[in-house]
């Protein structure tokens, strides 16, 4: 199984966060404690303790778990419906847990990035700026001044006079990271920021992520691209709203259980079952116990033995889990 | 276009306000408008006044071109002042003053058909009395008629609207529907483009109350409403010579009670909208029966009473007769009471409703159960996580 070094812990040591208020702990299950512990960097952080939320009949999240401690940069991966979305929107707020603990920094404290890019399209990027700056309380100097430099970098100086509905889909997600990290926030919560961005915006994107987290904030977000995934300090995967595996990316990689052989062809029987295509091959998974080395197949045709990468362990962790609900595996 | 029609079939059958409308609109309309599409008054309230006041009653007995006479107050010791004082107070249509040389008959113009319908009946009246005052035979009413010719030829005068211009009773009325437009129509599209651009959500998480979001999405459509309104009364006196006779800040007082209705609808549309298509449509069917039943066009008399009781829970029936009694006929608040209570109450029934429903908008997002179930539960509802079909997760 997975390693869990981290666990959901509560507000940083130090009292208040810059902002006024109190950090908000949204805690629905009163069983939750009062305080959770703090990570192993010890530095402490935001995140979701426990927490489950139900879409109708679906349940959507089911005793998740996250930190994202000062600093830190976080992704949650999965494929669709996995809940990632939901996730960030709890971290956020703008998601009521139905259990568990969410603690955040007050509301003043955090920028969000929805997957829409919370932006409106009929004003400005300069006036979609000036309108959030103003709402975080910015002065006007420090908006001019961080907004400034942020456009520059991102490469949208030239576009601040356009509508944001005139600007492609990468310059929007751009500009809504912006946006949302303009008045330095301490949780930065950014949903699915780099689909549909081309290679060269992703690596402007990734310039504010780094800024952020370098600056201080804790940065959480979601993606779909595992390779993406691999760059941040700890990973969340869910899978259908459970938790497949949480850790660093080595720490994921190292605790699949079994061995992984890459080959040309889909392997029939029981094998194919536990395949998957990556490129011009196909991986294959044997689990504990399982195998060319326990079983029939051996030699050069069942293909060499390979150190998975993130996006296989994470294949892996949610194969384990249903051996393991199906008894095979324990 | 088979597949076309059935895919615009399967559209429409999910878009079930949308079908609404189609279907109940139309046979709401042709019953409303059926009922409510008149312009005959059939009945003219009338203050009798002066010394031969309780003979005006008899005199006016009976049905003349279709009309009846209905004396509604009888004051022999009042004269000419207190019947103007019944006009201007809406107590009466038309006012007989007895006791001069001939009567007086004075007509409220601001009900442009009452007045119409009472010069009517009092040409009838003439005609009926005129036979048997020269000698002839009395047919029905013409004996009462020609008593009343005994009083004198009555001089008859119209009051707040001498020519009885149409323009001078619709200009007032259309301003409330000014009012009406910008403060539903526009403002349910406001509202609900947040929801539409996703931008909700981001508002729902910023640091903003409610009442900020609330008051900020508000407040500009209060002042476009405000602009739209000067511009329709200042082109209405400058152009179309509407008279502006009443206070100006008990027009405003009513103006600034209705804009708060107006706008609390608006709101209400949008919170229970998912789009514009829909607020639209909702807005739509706020708008129609104000502007039908207000007595903006029809008067509200002429209206039956089965649908007459939907015109007086409208607020433009409240607003209307607020801006035409202040602008034609210089009604004070003291007689207009009843219309600023009403509209305050409905403003503070719809500014409620409208602000727990924009709260709940901005509220984060309900989980839908509660349920506590051990961990491992999650998409039970969901196809099971492939394990028996290879998959590639990127």
């Amino acid at each position: 199984m997975t390693s869990r070094p981290r666990r959901a812990s509560g507000p940083q040591p130090g009292g208040p966060q810059p902002g006024g208020r109190e950090p908000d702990s949204t805690a629905p299950d009163s069983t939750a404690p009062d305080s959770a512990a703090p990570d192993s960097t010890g530095r402490g952080g935001w995140g979701l303790q426990e927490v489950s939320v139900w879409h109708d009949d679906s349940l959507a999240l089911d005793h998740v778990s996250l930190v994202a401690a000062a600093g830190q940069v976080t992704a949650v991966v999965g494929g669709d419906g996995a809940g990632k979305t939901t996730l960030l929107r709890c971290l956020a707020g703008a998601q009521a847990p139905g259990s568990g603990r969410v603690s955040r920094p007050e509301v003043r404290r955090i920028g969000y990035l929805p997957a829409s890019s919370g932006l409106y399209p009929d004003l400005t990027v300069a006036e979609n700026l000036a309108f959030r700056a103003a709402a975080y309380g910015l002065t006007a100097a420090q908006a001019r001044e961080q907004v400034a430099e942020y456009l520059d970098r991102a490469g949208l100086t030239a576009a601040r006079d356009r509508l944001v509905g005139q600007l492609s889909g990468g310059m929007r997600q751009k500009l809504g990271m912006i946006a949302a990290l303009v008045h330095r926030p301490d949780l930065l919560v950014l949903d699915e920021p780099s689909t549909g961005v081309d290679p060269v915006s992703r690596s402007d994107l990734w310039w504010l992520i780094a800024r952020a987290a370098t600056g201080g904030s804790a940065v959480v977000f979601s993606t779909s691209y595992l390779d993406e995934a691999e760059r941040a300090g700890l990973v969340v995967a869910l899978d259908a709203g459970r938790e497949l595996a949480t850790g660093t990316p080595d720490e994921i990689v190292a605790a699949i259980p079994g061995t992984l052989r890459a080959v040309r062809e889909r392997p029939s029987g029981q094998d194919g079952l536990r395949a998957w295509r990556r490129g011009g091959h196909w991986r294959v998974w044997d689990p504990p116990g399982s195998g060319p080395a326990a079983g029939p197949i051996a030699g050069p045709a069942a293909g060499p033995v390979i150190r998975p990468d993130l996006q296989d362990a994470v294949t892996v962790a949610a194969l384990a889990r249903e051996l393991r609900l199906a008894g095979s595996l324990r | 276009m088979w597949a076309m029609i059935v895919k615009e079939f399967r559209q429409l059958r999910r878009d079930r306000r949308t079908l609404a409308m189609m279907i109940v609109m139309p046979v709401l309309l042709l019953v409303v408008l059926g009922y409510a599409a008149s312009f005959d008054v059939k009945t003219i309230s009338v203050a009798a006044a002066g010394p031969q006041a309780g003979a005006v009653r008899a005199v006016l007995h009976g049905t003349f071109d279709g009309v009846t006479f209905d004396v509604v107050s009888a004051a022999p010791a009042q004269g000419r002042t207190w019947a103007q004082d019944e006009l201007r107070d809406g107590r009466a249509d038309m006012a007989v003053v007895t006791g001069g040389a001939r009567p007086a008959v004075l007509i409220d113009g601001s009900q442009l058909f009452a007045a119409r319908a009472a010069l009517t009946a009092l040409a009838g009246l003439e005609r009926l009395a005129r036979p048997v005052a020269a000698g002839g035979a009395a047919g029905a009413g013409g004996a009462a008629a020609a008593a009343g010719l005994a009083l004198g030829t009555p001089q008859v005068s119209i009051l707040y609207n001498p020519d009885l211009k149409t323009s001078d009773i619709m200009i007032p009325g259309l301003a409330g529907v000014v009012l009406v437009f910008v403060g539903v129509i526009i403002t349910s599209l406001g509202v609900v483009r947040e929801r539409q651009t996703g931008t909700l959500e981001q508002l729902a998480v910023m640091p903003l109350r409610t009442r900020d979001v609330y008051l900020g999405k508000i407040v500009p459509y209060f002042v476009v409403a405000t602009v739209d309104l000067a511009i329709v009364l200042a082109v209405g006196i400058a152009i179309f010579g509407v008279p502006f006779r009443g206070s100006p800040a008990v027009f405003a007082l009513g103006a600034l009670e209705f804009l708060f209705v107006t706008l609390g609808l608006g709101v209400l549309i949008s919170s229970v909208s998912q789009n514009q298509g829909q607020a639209i449509q909702l807005a739509i069917m706020v708008l129609l029966p104000q502007v039908l039943l207000s007595g903006l066009i029809f008067p509200l008399s002429s209206i039956v009473v089965g649908v007459r009781w939907i015109a007086y829970l409208l607020p433009l029936t409240y607003f209307n007769q607020i801006s035409r009694c202040v602008m034609l006929r210089a009604e004070p608040l003291s007689a207009l009471w009843p219309y600023f209570a009403y509209l305050a109450l409905l403003g503070a029934v719809i500014v409620t409703l409208a602000t727990l429903r924009f709260r709940a908008f901005l509220a984060p997002a309900p989980s839908g159960r509660n349920r506590h179930r051990p961990p491992g539960q999650a998409g039970a509802q969901r196809p099971a996580l492939a394990g028996t079909a290879p998959r590639d997760p990127a």
